[in-house]
This record gives structure tokens, C-alpha cells and sequence, in this order.
């Protein structure tokens, strides 16, 4: 008797699934579900019109490629921002953290859309100041407000992202780096910083899908981004698949970027996985 | 010009009186949504640790939507989407007849969905940070599946899902702003209006944000004593 004919007798027969509530509950789930699907599917094609998506495809694009532009720009000047924040909010002086915490508790305590409306129409009453020193150009287009007032949201959400990193790195960690003699700089990037940055991807990544999500509310303040061609859309034909389209691309979007995510963390834990 | 304070003083020169409305607008929206969020988010969590396959994708399929749909368009197609659907149910029974959807119940549903969805994540790695000799044990001494989730597991599961569901507390504050977009009352939309009326812009987002900023201190302070009072009936054990 062969080893697989052993593993064959010995193994006991699956027991019987039967159609117990929760797998009940289950299917019929799927089918509201699959049906919800299938209605959304149907009314796509039913109101399928090739002149209206001729006349609109290209604003969606637009729109797309405006949200990407923003999210990717304010990320990477929250990202420059939120380095020094972050060495202030660990820092021993008292003044420095203080001053941080206060930055970081005002801007992830107040809503995103607070914020946006405090900089894109409470920036106008200071119009002669910001007249004189030449920047009134630069805040008077709604596009260079948003990505003022996201780049300084975001900063504060990473900032946090990067201490609480940097914090999850043992102490040993710098000590044994300082007593093979090497200095402050090195150590954080040669020792530290390749450690603390796994731990923060996920947050980071987090991060970026919260700002696309976020990225809508700058339709409110008239920027044609992916929302605002929509809305653009909904107000001109009144046809409700505006929004639909505009859902779709969002989940796309965001998938994409989880999935990418994921299989960014895959590759970079190899070594930790036995 | 008046004075700064006498805007913001009460009275007939002042926006005070509007902008409680509108404080008093969002502290309700917040309330009403939280108890809809969580029993939806914890069905969903049940949903998506039981053993049955087609239960678990259905938990996930609605999470997979609702965390990555953006808040503001979930609320607009709560709100135009009920409307139309709603419209057409009406115009069956009654041709002529209209409706017009609630800003303030579509902004609860919008809300809940989103909260729900965060929510079922929370309660899910609660879920799974209880160890199963705990079912075992409410088993072994004779309670049924119910009883064995509400005597044994759910006063676990709240002390662990209370930081996390802390946090969306947080969240769902401050997306209450969003509503502010489909005219209800809000905070925002206050202060927006005195901004516009008055055009001191900086001044009145400045104290709507001051305003969300207290809120948030408040809660984390109303946080603080129910994490204490739940912590301590775990040391007296």
C-alpha cells in the first residue's frame, strides 16, 4: 500500500454541507447583490447614448487626470512638509512639539472641507497683503488653493505616519548603530529608515486613497476634477448614469492602488516571511 | 464696519444664534448616524468571520464599495439616486404626484453606509482577537449561540473595538461637513452664509473650524471616561 493510498482511507469524508441559515442568508445576499449588478448594468445600456458619451468622455478624462494631478502633487509637498514636522513633534524641546502637536491636532481635528473653504475664500480677505507680496495670482485659482490645503492636511496625517514609524524601531536600534560609530544621519537612513518604512506603507498608502476620496470635495470649490466634470455632467443633462460612471472610475482607481499597494508589501517582507 | 466680536456676538447684529443651528444640525446628523452605523457594521463584520463563503463575499463586496467610493459621492447618489427611484414609486401609484428626499435623512444613510463599512473592519479584528476557547467555554457550560455572543464575546469584542471605533467617531464628525453640500444647515454651511453676507471669509471658516476642533476635543474627552469605565470593570474582575 502506497503513502497516498494510506492518506485516502484515513482521511474522513467532508461533511455534508447542507442549507444551513447563514447559508441561506448568504446566497440570497449575493443575489440582491448580483441583481443590484445586473439593474445598474442594464440601465448603463438601456441609456446608452454614443452622442452624449462622445460629448462627455473626454471631460470624465480630464476630470481623471485633474484628481490624479492634485492627490500626487499635494502628497509629495505633504510628504516634503511632513518631514520636518515630524522631527519637531519627536523632538525634546517643548516649544518645537508644541507647536507641531498644535499643527497636527488642528488639521486632523477639522474637517478637509473646513480647511479648503478657510484657504480658498478666507485667502480673498486678505487680497491687498497677499497683492503686495505677489502671491495673489497663485491663490486665485481654485486648483493651486486645493492643492495648498491638501498638501497641508496631508502633511499632518504623515507626519504622524512617519513618527509612529520611526517610533516602532527599537531603541536598540540606534544604539548599536551609534556604538559601530556611525552618526545620526547615517543611522536613520542606513538603519532606521529601511524599517520604519515598511511598517509605514500601509499607512501610506492608506493615506493616498483617502486623499483620491478626499480629492472630490475640491468640485465644491470649482475645480473640474473627476466630481466636478460630474456634477458639470448631472447639472447639464440631468441623466443620473453621470454619477454612475463617476463611481465607477473611483472604484477603479482605488482598487488599483490597494491592489498595487498590497503587492508592493508582498515584495518588500520577503524576509520577514519563513 | 462692525467689530469682529459684535459679528460674532448673539443678537440681532451677531451670527452666533445661526451658526448654534448649525452646530446643534450636526451634532444630531452625528448621533442619529452612529447607532445606524454600527448595529449595519457589525452585522457586516458577522457577516464576513462566519464559516459560509457566499456570506462572507457579500460582507465584502459591500465593503469593497462603500470604503472606496468617495463620501461626497455617496452622498449624492443617496441623494439624487433616492430621489429619482423614490419619484418613479410615487408616479406609479400617483402620476402627478412629486416628493423631495431629506437632505437630513440622506446625509444619515450616506453617512451610516460609509461609518458601517469602516465599522465591520473594526469589529472584525476585534472578532479575530478572540481567542475561540471563549466560544468554547460559553459552549461548554451550556449557553446556546446567542447567548454565547452576548454574555461571553460581545463584552470582549466592545473593550477591543473601542479605540478603533473611537476613531471613527472622529471621522464621522468631521464628514458630517460634507452634508453642508446637499443644503442642510450644518456648521459650515452657516458660517458659509455669514461669510458670503458678511465677507469676513477667514474669519467665520476660522470659527467653524474652532468649532469642529472643540467638538472633537469634547468627544475625545467623553471618549476618554467610557474607555476608564470600561477598563476598570476589567481590573475589578
Amino acid at each position: 500500500m502506497s503513502a497516498a493510498d494510506i492518506a485516502a482511507v484515513e482521511k474522513p469524508p467532508e461533511p455534508p454541507r447542507g442549507w444551513t441559515k447563514a447559508r441561506i442568508t448568504g446566497h440570497v445576499l449575493l443575489a440582491l447583490w448580483a441583481l443590484l449588478g445586473l439593474g445598474l448594468a442594464w440601465f448603463l445600456a438601456s441609456s446608452w447614448n454614443p452622442e452624449l458619451i462622445q460629448k462627455y468622455a473626454p471631460g470624465y478624462l480630464s476630470g481623471i487626470v485633474v484628481t490624479l494631478k492634485l492627490v500626487a502633487i499635494s502628497c509629495v509637498i505633504g510628504a516634503l512638509l511632513s518631514i520636518p514636522i515630524a522631527y519637531m513633534r519627536m523632538s525634546k524641546n517643548t516649544v518645537l512639539s508644541g507647536i507641531a502637536y498644535a499643527y497636527v491636532y488642528f488639521f486632523r481635528g477639522t474637517p478637509l472641507l473646513a480647511q479648503t473653504f478657510l484657504i480658498y475664500y478666507g485667502l480673498g480677505s486678505f487680497r491687498p497683503q497677499l497683492e503686495m507680496v505677489g502671491l495673489w495670482s497663485f491663490f486665485r485659482e481654485a486648483f493651486n488653493c486645493a492643492v495648498f490645503a491638501f498638501a497641508l492636511n496631508t502633511a499632518a496625517y504623515q507626519a504622524e505616519i512617519l513618527r509612529g514609524a520611526i517610533e516602532s524601531v527599537p531603541k536598540g536600534q540606534w544604539e548599536g548603530a551609534a556604538s559601530l560609530g556611525l552618526h545620526k544621519l547615517q543611522t536613520l537612513r542606513r538603519i532606521i529608515l529601511p524599517q520604519a518604512l515598511i511598517v509605514a506603507l500601509r499607512p501610506y498608502g492608506n493615506e493616498v486613497i483617502l486623499m483620491i476620496k478626499g480629492s472630490a470635495i475640491v468640485a465644491i470649490i470649482t475645480v473640474y476634477d473627476l466630481m466636478g466634470i460630474t456634477r458639470l455632467t448631472y447639472s447639464r443633462t440631468f441623466d443620473f448614469q453621470a454619477y454612475i460612471w463617476a463611481a465607477i472610475f473611483y472604484l477603479i482607481m482605488v482598487e488599483v492602488l490597494r491592489h498595487a499597494i498590497e503587492w508592493i508589501e508582498q515584495r518588500i517582507t520577503r524576509h520577514l516571511r519563513r | 464696519m462692525q467689530s469682529v466680536w459684535t459679528l460674532l456676538s448673539w443678537g440681532p447684529d451677531g451670527w452666533s444664534d445661526n451658526i448654534f443651528n448649525g452646530v446643534l444640525v450636526t451634532i444630531a446628523l452625528a448621533i442619529a448616524t452612529l447607532p445606524v452605523g454600527l448595529a449595519i457594521g457589525f452585522l457586516i463584520a458577522l457577516a464576513k468571520q462566519s464559516k459560509e463563503p457566499s456570506l462572507r463575499l457579500a460582507g465584502n463586496v459591500y465593503t469593497t464599495i462603500f470604503r472606496g467610493l468617495p463620501e461626497l459621492l455617496t452622498l449624492f447618489l443617496v441623494f439624487f439616486g433616492a430621489q429619482i427611484v423614490l419619484q418613479k414609486i410615487v408616479q406609479f401609484f400617483n402620476p402627478t404626484g412629486t416628493i423631495e428626499v431629506n437632505a437630513f435623512v440622506s446625509g444619515m444613510i450616506a453617512l451610516g453606509v460609509v461609518f458601517s463599512s469602516y465599522a465591520s473592519e473594526v469589529f472584525l479584528s476585534a472578532f479575530r482577537a478572540i481567542p475561540h476557547g471563549q466560544y468554547e467555554g460559553g459552549y461548554a457550560v451550556g449557553l446556546n449561540k446567542s447567548q454565547t455572543m452576548r454574555l461571553v464575546v460581545l463584552p470582549q469584542l466592545i473593550r477591543i473595538a473601542l479605540p478603533g471605533l473611537a476613531n471613527l467617531w472622529l471621522i464621522l464628525l468631521k464628514d458630517t461637513a460634507l452634508v453642508s453640500a446637499v443644503g442642510l444647515n450644518d456648521i459650515l454651511r452657516e458660517t458659509g452664509v455669514a461669510a458670503r453676507v458678511t465677507k469676513h471669509a477667514f474669519l467665520f471658516f476660522g470659527y467653524a473650524a474652532l468649532i469642529y476642533l472643540v467638538l472633537a476635543i469634547i468627544s475625545s474627552f467623553g471618549i476618554n471616561a467610557i474607555e476608564r469605565a470600561v477598563g476598570r470593570r476589567e481590573a475589578s474582575r
